[in-house]
């Protein structure tokens, strides 16, 4: 019963991986970069939430409405004022840009906040629990995050299917050259499109600021726990990535359960084995590649 | 232009032949530090080669290969661990730990190679960095290794201090122009020339003829065992190996500012940009991780406005090089005399 | 002053000159066309025009405006619709989405959904079918629509009827004049001389890159033509 306990467990914590793929996903699908400071951007979010509750003593929840406006417009900045020259150049200058920059994140947090864990903390729902059975139980904050995961998920979703900009965006990530012929500004889309994305992270950041600590270095296990379930889950799809994080939730869930340290491991191995087996991963879309 | 009479391809000018000369010579004078130098002086030197080794090996990677890869410290770490395991565990001598070392590592770099390759571009960048996290895990819970607090090597112990010493100088000394030598030869050869030729484009290249991923594999097996034994000399010297530190993406971080700010694509980048981030080092020693925020600072501005690095701007300015990779036509002309044709640029209308 | 006037305009790929000191002008609501051999530099004219390829030498004004520093989103925002070369449909969208996408810049004007699948009903049975599973001469349909619909000034067709058959092209070809009723100014480029003779008012023959021959298409004898095509 444990097991099946722990499987609840790992399809809780995907949502939080999905929430962090979904930018990851995003922007390769638009300009084919992957940003390697992913990560530490969602630590950011999580510190700059807390500087706001530390300052003003309001619940961590409710720093969301002011960190993700705050992200998305630093989002768009980056991306105008330096990923924008790196887009159309191959994988190699962004990839270092966004190293560089990750570097630079963690080390400002090291300053500013020192290298001691801190936590978000949110009050008595951390705690909460609804108890499906003697055994099972599902924490609030996983169920809470999971929903929100699927309502930006769905959102988003429904914004690149029914919207012009959602159009324009999966139009540049088919041929930009020809997006700019249809009057397609590529530069200010590439923005919007880091906007979106830092804005999903923040949320992530936050979510996972409150349901565990963090500490400045935590970056890195973050970006590649997002991109093992963009893999995972398959490129092109943002449902096949809510998939991935599932599955890569599971995965370290049941890790757990065999050993507390073995639970990042057995995420890598699942990992390596769908690359193995299905490097496609389990949900690509027809015609998705990867450059 | 006269007429030409007659036609060569060289790859080496008197200017390259002298340079190598002037290497020799310094490698003997290197060599004999020992004798006359001090500890710190050669843990510095130590390190600088280390470096270039492991510089010179990403280099290899992402500059000619198109390869980036953010994972070599798996295998910086495999080197480390895998003269502990030969050398400390095994007895045996620690120059014969390091072959095997280096020949493990190859398998497992072939083994490993199966997963990355199977992605492309900023995901092969990070399926190299899920590659070094594995080994770390599995080492880190692994008794017997030590697991998370790390061995102390001490099969070296029996040359004595300053034997040891000595004998990690010269080795670090034989990495580093064992690396620029490998690299310059790798370029001038064959595997070089499919190399540049992948890097401007694949397709074209595949459509010659060359075996495109047979060429990925090959400097993605190389760049493994070089950084493999760089990574044994450099525990060499530090004795202590713990995992966090031996599989620690730092080390790619250094490489990259390295490689990045020296200048990509080119032999002579490498060099300067380790001599760069060491005096870096020095220079901002006293200001903690500010020193972090100015390299990644730096490589964040290098990229953007100078992407061929120091030495790019170096050559913008006088067209020199020290290694004779780059193939040059040359004429004769009727007089007999030989006039090298220079190079058509390709980035002079962009 | 014409409507669009291409004044000495010199072109270069890397260091090959594509374009020599070419002039031409089209007058407002006139359809002019533009043909020659392969490589003769038609192509490389559009793009100049559309903003996809710098100009190193002369000028290109439009309605009277200089365009040259314009990229060619700005240009699709003055009215100026390309159609481009092989056709470059979206494949993650489809029909519908490709044509909607088309009205991204959109001016006012007659041309919306409802038009243009009047003017090509085939691709109202295909709305919803995805970009990339549709035939040839549906791509060129689309991307034609998908110009149109943001009510374009002028009109750009580049090399309309390459890949398709003559039955394929005949209907495109007979969309045109209801799209020049509505006022709109059309530079078309074409291989098909035939094709190019009976859309036309205006023609030039271009060959390597310089104008061999111009004038009204009911006035140019076969001859001219062959001789101005070949560089005979």
């Amino acid at each position: 019963m444990e097991w099946l306990n722990a499987v609840v467990q790992g399809v809780l914590l995907g949502g939080l991986y999905a929430l962090l793929a979904t930018g990851l996903s995003l922007v390769f699908g638009v300009m084919r970069l992957v940003n390697l400071a992913q990560g530490d951007l969602s630590i950011l979010a999580a510190y700059l939430a807390l500087a706001i509750v530390q300052a003003t003593g309001i619940n961590p929840f409710l720093a969301i409405p002011i960190v993700v406006p705050v992200m998305m417009i630093a989002g768009y900045g980056l991306q105008r004022l330096a990923l924008n020259r790196t887009v159309e150049q191959g994988p190699l200058p962004s990839l270092l840009l966004t190293f560089g920059l990750a570097v630079i994140i963690q080390n400002v947090l090291l300053d500013v906040f020192t290298a001691d864990s801190r936590g978000l903390d949110a009050g008595p729902i951390e705690n909460a629990s609804i108890h499906l059975t003697d055994e099972i139980s599902i924490g609030v904050l996983s169920l809470l995050t999971l929903l929100v995961a699927v309502a930006v998920l769905g959102g988003l979703s429904w914004m690149l299917a029914n919207t012009q900009l959602g159009r324009a965006l999966r139009a540049t990530s088919d041929d930009h050259g020809a997006a700019r012929i249809v009057g397609i500004d590529n530069r200010h889309l590439y923005g919007v499109a880091t906007a979106i994305a830092l804005g999903t992270v923040a949320i992530a950041g936050i979510f996972l600021g409150i349901r565990t600590t963090f500490g400045p270095s935590d970056g890195p296990t973050q970006l590649i726990s997002a991109f093992e379930a963009v893999i995972i889950g398959g490129l092109g799809s943002l449902w096949g990535t809510l998939a991935g994080g599932i599955v890569l939730g599971v995965a370290q869930a049941l890790g757990n359960q065999i050993s507390p340290t073995f639970q990042l491991l057995a995420g890598h191995l699942v990992f390596l084995a769908i690359l193995l087996f299905r490097p496609r991963g389990l949900f690509a879309r027809v015609g998705a590649r990867q450059s | 232009m006269t007429a030409a009479r007659g036609y060569r391809v060289i790859q080496s000018t008197t200017a390259h032949r002298v340079a190598a000369v002037v290497g020799l010579v310094l490698l003997g004078s290197l060599a004999s530090l020992p004798s006359w130098g001090d500890a710190g002086t050669m843990r510095l030197l130590i390190e600088f080669f280390t470096l270039l080794a492991l510089a010179q090996m990403w280099n290899l990677l992402a500059g000619y290969a198109g390869l980036v890869s953010i994972g070599q410290q798996a295998f910086i770490g495999l080197g480390a661990y895998g003269l502990y395991l030969f050398a400390d565990l095994l007895d045996l001598h620690p120059l014969a730990a390091v072959v095997m070392t280096a020949a493990g590592v190859g398998l497992i770099a072939l083994a490993t190679s199966f997963f990355v390759f199977r992605l492309e571009g900023g995901y092969f960048a990070v399926g190299t960095w899920v590659i070094a996290e594995v080994f770390r895990l599995i080492v880190a819970g692994n008794r017997s290794l030590g697991a998370g607090t790390g061995v102390s090597l001490r099969s070296l112990a029996q040359f004595g201090a300053q034997g040891r010493i000595a004998l990690t100088y010269w080795l670090a000394l034989a990495v580093g122009f064992g690396a620029v030598f490998v690299g310059a030869l790798i370029m001038r050869s064959r595997l070089g020339l499919s190399l540049r030729g992948i890097r401007d484009s694949e397709v074209a290249a595949g459509s010659l003829g060359v075996d495109v991923f047979r060429a990925k594999v090959a400097v993605y097996l190389i760049a493994a065992v070089g950084c493999a034994i760089a990574g044994s000399v450099t525990y060499m010297n530090l004795l202590r190996i713990q995992p966090n530190a031996a599989f620690g993406v730092e080390w790619t971080a250094r490489i990259i500012f390295i490689v990045v700010i020296g200048g990509l694509g080119s032999i002579e980048g490498p060099i300067i940009g380790t001599l760069v981030f060491l005096g870096l080092r020095e220079l901002l020693a006293d200001y903690g991780s500010a020193y972090l925020v100015v390299l990644g600072s730096v490589a964040i501005l290098t990229v953007l406005f100078a992407p061929r690095g120091l030495w790019g701007l170096l050559t913008a300015r006088w067209p020199i090089s020290l290694f004779g990779v780059r193939h040059r036509l040359v004429a004769r002309t009727m007089t007999g005399v030989e006039e090298p044709i220079p190079p058509v640029s390709t980035e002079s209308t962009r | 002053m014409a409507f669009l006037e291409v004044d000495r305009v010199s072109s270069f790929y890397d260091d090959f000159q594509a374009l020599f000191d070419l002039s031409l002008n089209v007058e407002a609501g006139e359809t002019v066309a533009i043909i020659g051999a392969n490589g003769a530099g038609k192509s490389t004219l559009l793009g100049v025009v559309a903003g996809l390829l710098p100009n190193r030498a002369g000028s290109v004004r439009f309605d009277g405006q200089l365009i040259d520093r314009l990229s060619t989103h700005a240009r699709a925002k003055l009215g100026i619709s390309l159609v481009p070369e092989g056709r470059r449909v979206f494949p993650s969208l489809s029909v519908r989405e490709n044509l909607l996408l088309g009205a991204y810049r959109k001016r006012p004007g007659p041309w919306d959904l409802a038009a243009v699948f009047d003017l090509f009903p085939m691709l109202r049975e295909r709305a919803d079918r995805s970009g990339a599973v549709l035939s040839g001469g549906e791509q060129q349909a689309v991307a034609i629509g998908r110009a149109l619909m943001a009510n374009p000034r002028l009109l750009l067709l580049d090399e309309v009827s390459l890949g398709l058959a003559p039955v394929i092209v005949n209907q495109l070809y007979a969309g045109l004049p209801a799209i020049a009723a509505t006022g709109t100014t059309i530079l078309l480029v074409e291989q098909n001389i035939e094709q190019a003779l009976v859309a036309a008012r205006s023609v030039y023959c271009l060959l390597e890159g310089r104008i061999s021959l111009a004038g009204r298409a009911s006035e140019l004898s076969r001859d001219a033509i062959v001789a101005a095509y070949f560089g005979i």
